[in-house]
């Protein structure tokens, strides 16, 4: 009886995978697909394209549309943005794991309040700071916020493995004849290295995401960011709406995160349940 | 405070035997907490400020107290914002709950290809909101792929019900398989032991997810939910891409960015800012009193 049911149980959890697998891939292969279609072709609808075509992605990276100068923004952005946000969480998530203080609730829930607060109610009294300090349409004006709002999500991440490393490991070493210094370095500085990696990926993805503060703060090219690039394309004319080259940035923009999930996908699934779920 | 709470001997022996570490502690906090006054603590007070005054075109604004508040509360696009967003908020996540349990089933069974679903699983995860918003306008043009698999000619984003749902299908498709990767975090926390132990004394696979595996996973659930909860009472880049608010699709966060950029209402939309986040702040606090205070443990004090 039970043996008679058992491959029927395979093969449902089988069918499950396929379907959640069918269901996360089968709008990005359609992203892929329609960016691969030629111009006049973009409204087919068969799974594959008739004719393939890199017009869509020619077009992008042409005079009319210089998504070039939005990938350079967007790197510039985030990249900068994961490092200082790296250096500034760092400090606060060793204090909260390894030392007594009084207050580290409310640091916490400060942290945690920040994270959730929605960004439209701080964009605009920013927006008129900031243009008094003339940062509109400069990087700045894009890093600042965005290391504020991934502070959180690296104390978080942060905190949550430091918790976990071995802190005796470097009284012992210094039991050995190490000093504090070298103790931090030879121990706990490759032992954390994971740990940061982790938090980095997770901010750099927040950054190289973010829309709202980038489409109120960025005005021109020089600024302007993919996400918002992407969304203010043109077509060839006004009224034809530019799906082809959309996609084909679309795709551009995605594959970097994509082949970053691919190669961390284990650390990035740590980074996101950490700390929320333990205790 | 936490900090004052008496720690074990051995503990603090661990620590180095110190009694506090304040200035230390301090110092690196600091540079965190100068950020987060200055670019989430100051606006914030700003805004507070500026909806106590009024929004002349030529002269000096006036000092109005709440009229701005009476005025937000009575008007009919703060209401008709409210709803929709609390429309989303209980739809989208009621979906993204149920979708992101049965994904986090099936990949929490042992089979071959797991590493494979988890990194799918990542990819909608991973494509900016931005990107999702312009994907799903495409695929749901009246000439596109949607409507051709449902053989229907459904205009999207041009009437009320399909514009709603189109924002919900694009949010779900998003953050479905985050939710699903939270709870089999809190799935792969069970022991099996109780799951064998509940088969040896007859328990069905009904009995065994009622028992064991609802209230075990509750904690991951009550953090899925209140994260998304949090989430969609914020939304913004979907319906501004996909809709642009129109056809009764302007949530809160929509409005006080036409209200502040767009109709250059700093008083009014100011006062609007303020609401959402009390909606916000009151809705969190809500739930975590409702459903238990664990969720705000802190990791520092999370031990085993």
């Amino acid at each position: 009886m039970r043996r008679a049911r058992l491959p029927w149980r395979a093969i449902g959890v089988g069918a499950g995978g396929l379907l959640v697998i069918a269901f996360c891939l089968a709008p990005f292969y359609w992203m892929v697909v329609s960016s691969l279609r030629a111009p006049h072709a973009i409204f087919e609808n068969s799974l594959l394209p008739s004719t393939l075509s890199l017009e869509n992605y020619r077009a992008i990276f042409g005079s009319r549309n210089s998504f070039a100068w939005a990938l350079r923004n967007s790197v510039v952005i985030a990249t900068t943005t994961t490092a200082v946000a790296m250096v500034l969480g760092a400090l606060p998530a060793y204090a909260i794991v390894r030392l007594r203080f009084r207050g580290k609730l409310l640091l916490l829930v400060a942290v945690l309040v920040t994270a959730r607060f929605p960004g439209v109610a701080i964009v605009t009294p920013l927006f008129e700071t900031f243009a008094d300090l003339g940062w509109i349409d400069r990087y700045p004006a894009m890093i600042v916020p965005d290391v504020a709002f991934a502070l959180p999500l690296t104390i978080w991440v942060l905190t949550s493995f430091l918790a976990e490393m071995p802190w005796d490991l470097a009284g012992a070493a210094q039991v050995d004849g190490c000093t504090p210094g070298q103790a931090f370095r030879t121990v706990i500085l490759p032992l954390a290295a994971p740990g940061v990696f982790t938090a980095a990926i997770l901010v750099f993805i927040y950054a190289w995401n973010e829309y709202l503060v980038a489409s109120v703060m960025s005005q021109t090219l020089a600024s302007q960011p993919v996400t918002v690039a992407i969304a203010k394309f043109t077509g060839e004319s006004q009224f034809q709406q530019p799906f082809g080259t959309r996609m084909a940035a679309g795709v551009v923009v995605t594959v970097p995160l994509v082949a970053l999930v691919l190669l961390f996908q284990r650390r990035i699934v740590a980074g996101l349940t950490a700390g929320a779920l333990k205790g | 405070m936490s900090s004052s709470r008496p720690r074990p001997a051995a503990e603090r022996a661990a620590r180095g035997g110190r009694r506090s570490d304040g200035p230390l502690a301090l110092w690196l906090t600091l540079p965190t907490l100068v950020v987060l006054g200055l670019v989430v603590g100051y606006p914030v007070a700003r805004a507070c400020y500026r909806s106590l005054f009024d929004d002349p075109i030529t002269v000096a604004p006036h000092f109005v107290g709440l009229a701005n508040y009476a005025a937000a509360l009575a008007s009919v696009e703060f209401r008709a914002a409210l709803v929709v967003t609390l429309f989303f908020t209980v739809v989208s996540v009621a979906l993204e709950i149920v979708l992101g349990f049965a994904m986090a089933l099936v990949m929490h069974r042992e089979m071959r290809g797991r590493g494979w679903i988890r990194a799918a699983i990542l990819v909608p995860w991973a494509i900016p909101t931005a990107v999702t918003a312009v994907l799903w306008s495409w695929m749901l043009q009246p000439a596109g792929i949607v409507n051709h698999l449902l053989g229907a000619n459904i205009l999207w984003t041009a009437s009320a019900w399909p514009a709603k749902l189109a924002i919900v299908i694009a949010d779900v498709w998003k953050t479905a398989p985050f939710v699903a990767l939270l709870l089999l975090a809190g799935l792969e926390l069970i022991p099996d032991e109780l799951y064998e132990a509940a088969k040896l004394d007859g328990a069905g696979a009904r009995q065994r997810f009622a028992t064991i595996t609802l209230p075990l996973v509750r904690r991951a659930l009550l953090v899925a939910v209140l994260f998304r909860v949090l989430d969609v009472l914020r939304i913004y880049d979907l319906p501004a891409l996909l809709t642009g608010g129109a056809n009764d699709t302007t949530t809160l966060s929509l409005l006080v960015v036409r209200a502040t950029i767009g109709n250059l209402q700093p008083g009014y939309g100011s006062a609007l800012s303020t609401l959402t986040s009390v909606l916000i702040l009151v809705v969190g606090i809500a739930f975590v009193r409702a459903l238990g205070v664990d969720l705000m443990a802190a990791p520092a004090e999370e031990k085993g």
